[in-house]
């Protein structure tokens, strides 16, 4: 079985159609943690998971990447949430129930969800 | 890790992290020799010499400056687990190879998992990489 570039070339435009990875001025932003920690506890279903509610969402402001480990690995896997203007909050122990509710509440509405965030803030300094 | 498409998931997210503009990732059974054959090639940064013979070690992570950390030394355990073997060679400015080898009927091997969804979630999250992905069998 090969995986065929146009194969690949599909699957980005299916995506691009509704979202806007990783370029021009986004409204909100999602960031999944990828790091080897993340990544053991689930991190590629909650990836799939907030890509599967941003396309049936048909927004195209909203911005998605992938980072490594934040250093709190007994907390993943985990994600980033930040709109444009506020603090990023950090979500901890992602299910897939937890990220339609965060994409619902937070992402399209702007209101945090407190019970499954970590805190406001991010691991980068500076 | 519970499979091997999320070894490989760890180990190119570790290739674009080290800035590689192009990864390769290669599968491929000799099904009359048992054996499974994992090959990823980057672009990326590369590493030194001395960074290279204690990258794979699961006592050694640089994470304060460099783009790795448990993640090779994992894929290196599920790889002599089954009696297979692994070997990472890289060079600066250049890019890393890595070549793992696993024993397809060992008791120990671990399943491929959902190869496909790793090189989807991989190309739709930085669709400014381009992902090369074969997968093929060779019964001679």
């Amino acid at each position: 079985m090969k995986l065929k570039p146009e194969d690949l070339k599909k699957i980005s435009e299916k995506m691009e159609a509704s979202t806007n990875l990783r370029s021009g001025a986004g409204r909100a932003k999602i960031t999944v943690h990828m790091g080897t920690c993340g990544i053991a506890t689930g991190a590629r279903d909650i990836m799939k998971a907030f890509l599967d509610e941003l396309e049936a969402s048909g927004k195209k402001d909203i911005l998605f990447t992938t980072t490594g480990c934040a250093g709190l690995c007994s907390h993943e896997p985990m994600a980033t949430i930040e709109i444009k203007g506020e603090s990023p909050v950090k979500y901890v122990h992602l299910t897939k129930d937890k990220v339609k509710e965060i994409f619902e509440q937070h992402v399209i509405k702007g209101n945090i969800v407190e019970k499954s965030a970590l805190g406001r803030g991010s691991e980068r300094v500076g | 890790m519970e499979d091997l498409s999320l070894h490989i998931l760890d180990i190119v997210e570790n290739s674009i992290r080290a800035g590689s503009s192009k990864v390769e990732v290669n599968l491929e059974e000799k099904k009359e020799e048992g054996i499974l054959l994992l090959n990823i090639n980057d672009n990326g940064s590369g590493m030194d010499m001395e960074t290279l013979n204690i990258v794979s070690s699961p006592f050694y992570s640089s994470k304060q400056s460099k783009n790795f950390g448990l993640g090779i030394s994992l894929l290196k355990q599920a790889a002599l687990e089954t009696e297979g073997s692994f070997e990472i060679n890289s060079k600066e400015g250049i890019g890393t190879e890595l070549k793992a080898e696993f024993k397809n009927e060992h008791p120990d091997m671990k399943p491929l998992g959902d190869i496909m969804l790793t090189i989807k979630m991989l190309r739709l999250s930085h669709p400014e990489i381009e992902f090369l992905y074969s997968n093929g069998s060779n019964s001679k």
